[in-house]
């Protein structure tokens, strides 16, 4: 889960790391105000979006009047951001967030991240901050510094005054800094997250250590004993699919494609979407429908992809484990009742209760007059392509 | 000869009660053949399954009643965490880790108090299908009926895949093709797992049943590229691998900060690249797994 930049300064502040004090405001009037409050000569505008590329796109704005507040936050909350990270359409932006602007004698990236081949979370660290981490991998990888946590114990203060020698601090801002990042990676952990970045972390011409930007996502699976951050949870950027889709339990996301699919197993639905487009067709979706799904989760499911007006075709790919072909099948007749199919259906089905699944769909050929059935994966690929072709 | 499970394993069910599915795969489980011994379910203790199993409240009891030395865990994810390390310390060896969901920092602790047992305790998942040596013992979720138990004569594969149902898909190919599998290993979907592709693949190269492997892999991390300059060094057996997501969006599944970590590494390309490079034969489809396995068994 992603929280706002707004949300991941307010945290760590209260986490005792040193964040420039900010207000958030949703009106240009109220940015006009905010300037004037936080008193300051030069001040920052920040879009509140989840999307990267603001500067770029001209959303993050350096302001030396409540006028020229007044004009960046009119200009930000009446046109959509577009960015490479956006789409074409790009987003809108409800929120800005205004600070005093900092001094900065030198940047730096600090994060943590989970290290998938130690097992274990890890310091990410560079002496090259405010520009993209990844950017800093690729071309100076010697530039980063790794400093993996104990699994039980978390990072020790040794590791963090190594740290803070790697970067090259030393004296009061080598404490400063170890202090920061004990207090970064003990949030890391008490939280649940995935992703926790400062970037940058400034030095400023009068020796100050701040947190200029943050950046804090949460392992989705640990939720569940963090009431408070999931109360922080906001949904304006995500497809509406996506969400009514995360509502009945479905792993949807939506694609540029036509083809819907729905498919058992992530791993399954990713190769079936791989499938699709190796026959010449395009995915509209992934979707995995999950082991345990429902007669009612499977009926929703169908909804979903019919509800996206791209779709020509539709895809069923199940290959029964937990979940059961039969269930699958009354769910499509279900869906064909309701919803109704005029577009498509190629249906491959493979695995527990298979044959009476078969038997179901024989027997379904009014409410499902589109339907097609497919021995194997290629071949059901082949059946969907050519039909949404010969449309 | 098989890995990991034979017919002679014993196998409990933490979670046997559960509606996470821990009574549905019992009984799947019992009817395959598995040895089935008993469960545990904490406050039922004393009591019997559904399949007259009897439930413990502890792994530990479990293990002294029954013998156990495998156990397939259903506890929801909260607790499932706990669950490894309880089978662990109560003297299981193999913990086939079933539960979808576990807080990933949760996996980590875990595996760090399962390292205190080094070899002679072995994890299978989380978020995994589980194990099948097909004929004697069917730990998970699999569906039993696709697979082709090894008999003399006949030619036997090993699978080792991230996916569930992408196993399945490698197993009833290989089924129609007129081969058996010596032994099939779901290592399960999360970035934080027990045995590894290298874990898995070490003990397939070993086993004299498994004549050729097939690995299928996914996105995200480099598990798949470090198996495959492991195989050019190691195994001598043909294999055979898929990679799914190819077409999997970028940022969407992998985490923004993952890709640093792997430094490049964690694309379907670079995974398919890496692989082909050592040596191994890489499908295109998923469709074509048993293809590409006779292809490079009769070459």
């Amino acid at each position: 889960m992603k929280i706002h930049e707004y949300q991941a300064r307010d945290l760590l502040s209260r986490a005792g790391i040193a964040v420039p004090p900010a207000r958030v405001v949703q009106t240009a009037a109220e940015a006009r105000q905010a300037f004037i409050e936080n008193g300051l000569a030069r001040q920052v505008v920040k879009a509140q979006v989840f999307a990267g590329g603001r500067g770029k796109a001209g959303f993050v704005k350096l302001v030396d009047s409540a006028d020229e507040a007044f004009k960046a936050a009119e200009f930000m909350l009446g046109n959509r951001m577009v960015s490479p990270q956006t789409g074409p359409d790009g987003i809108a932006v409800h929120r800005l967030l205004i600070a005093g602007a900092v001094d900065i004698a030198h940047e730096y990236y600090l994060g943590l991240v989970l290290d998938r081949a130690r097992a274990t979370a890890s310091v990410i660290a560079s002496a090259q901050g405010g520009v993209e981490i990844e950017t800093v991998a690729h071309e100076h990888p010697e530039a980063i510094i790794k400093e993996p946590l104990h699994p039980a114990l978390g990072l020790q203060p040794y590791q963090a005054r190594n740290t803070a020698v790697a970067l090259g601090f030393s004296g009061k801002q080598g404490q400063l800094f170890a202090d920061m990042l004990l207090k970064l990676s003990a949030f890391f952990v008490r939280y649940d997250c995935s992703i926790a970045e400062i970037n940058p972390l400034v030095i400023t011409r009068d020796g100050r250590l701040l947190a200029i930007d943050a950046k804090v996502n949460f392992d989705d699976n640990a939720l569940f004993r963090h009431p408070d951050i999931l109360a922080l949870k906001d949904d304006a950027e995500t497809d509406p699919l996506e969400i009514r889709a995360a509502e009945a339990n479905l792993n949807y996301i939506k694609l540029d494609g036509d083809i819907a699919c729905l498919v058992n197993g992530a791993g399954l639905a990713m190769a079936t979407m791989d499938v699709i487009q190796l026959h010449g067709g395009s995915p509209a979706n992934f979707l995995d429908v999950g082991g345990g799904v429902k007669a009612e989760g499977a009926v929703e499911a169908f909804r979903i992809l019919l509800a996206d007006k791209k779709v020509k075709g539709v895809l069923v790919n199940i290959f029964g484990g937990i979940a059961r072909c039969d269930l699958i099948a009354e769910a499509l007749i279900q869906a064909g009742n309701e919803v109704g199919f005029t577009v498509p259906v190629v249906v491959r089905l493979e695995g527990t209760n298979v044959q009476q699944a078969r038997d179901i769909l024989a027997g379904a050929k009014k409410s499902l007059p589109t339907l097609q059935t497919a021995t194997d994966l290629n071949d059901a690929a082949q059946k969907i392509v050519a039909a949404t072709r010969s449309k | 000869m098989s890995i990991l499970v034979d017919k002679n394993t014993r196998v409990i069910c933490q979670g046997i009660t559960g509606g996470g599915g821990g009574a549905f795969h019992t009984k799947g489980c019992l009817d395959y053949g598995t040895k089935m011994v008993g469960g545990t379910s904490p406050g039922k203790g004393g009591t019997k399954d559904a399949n007259g199993l009897p439930i413990f409240n502890t792994v530990d009891q479990a293990v002294r009643a029954t013998g156990a030395d495998a156990t397939m865990i259903f506890v929801p994810p909260p607790f499932a965490a706990d669950a490894i390390c309880e089978a662990a310390a109560a003297g299981i060896k193999l913990i086939v880790a079933i539960t979808e969901g576990i807080p990933v920092l949760d996996m980590v602790r875990a595996k760090k108090f399962l390292a205190d047992f080094g070899d002679s305790v072995r994890l299978i998942g989380p978020n995994c299908p589980g194990v099948i040596t097909p004929g004697e013992c069917k730990i998970g979720i699999m569906p039993g009926y696709i697979h082709q138990a090894a008999e003399s004569g006949k030619k036997a594969v090993g699978i080792v895949s991230r996916s569930g149902t992408l196993t399945y898909e490698a197993v009833w190919q290989t089924t129609q093709l007129g081969w058996a599998q010596s032994s099939c290993v779901g290592i399960g979907g999360d970035p934080v797992k027990g045995m590894d592709f290298i874990d898995v693949i070490t003990l397939f190269q070993k086993d004299n049943a498994t004549d050729a492997i097939v690995m299928i892999g996914e996105i995200g991390g480099s598990a798949e590229e470090q198996a495959a300059a492991f195989i050019q060094a190691n195994v001598t057996k043909p294999v055979i691998g898929f990679i799914a997501g190819r077409t999997a969006p970028p940022g969407k599944r992998m985490g923004h900060a993952g890709a640093i970590i792997s430094g490049g590494q964690g694309t379907a390309q670079s995974k398919i690249a890496a692989m082909k490079n050592a040596g191994i034969h890489v499908c295109d489809s998923p469709a074509d797994i048993g293809r590409t396995l006779r292809q490079a068994t009769t070459g």
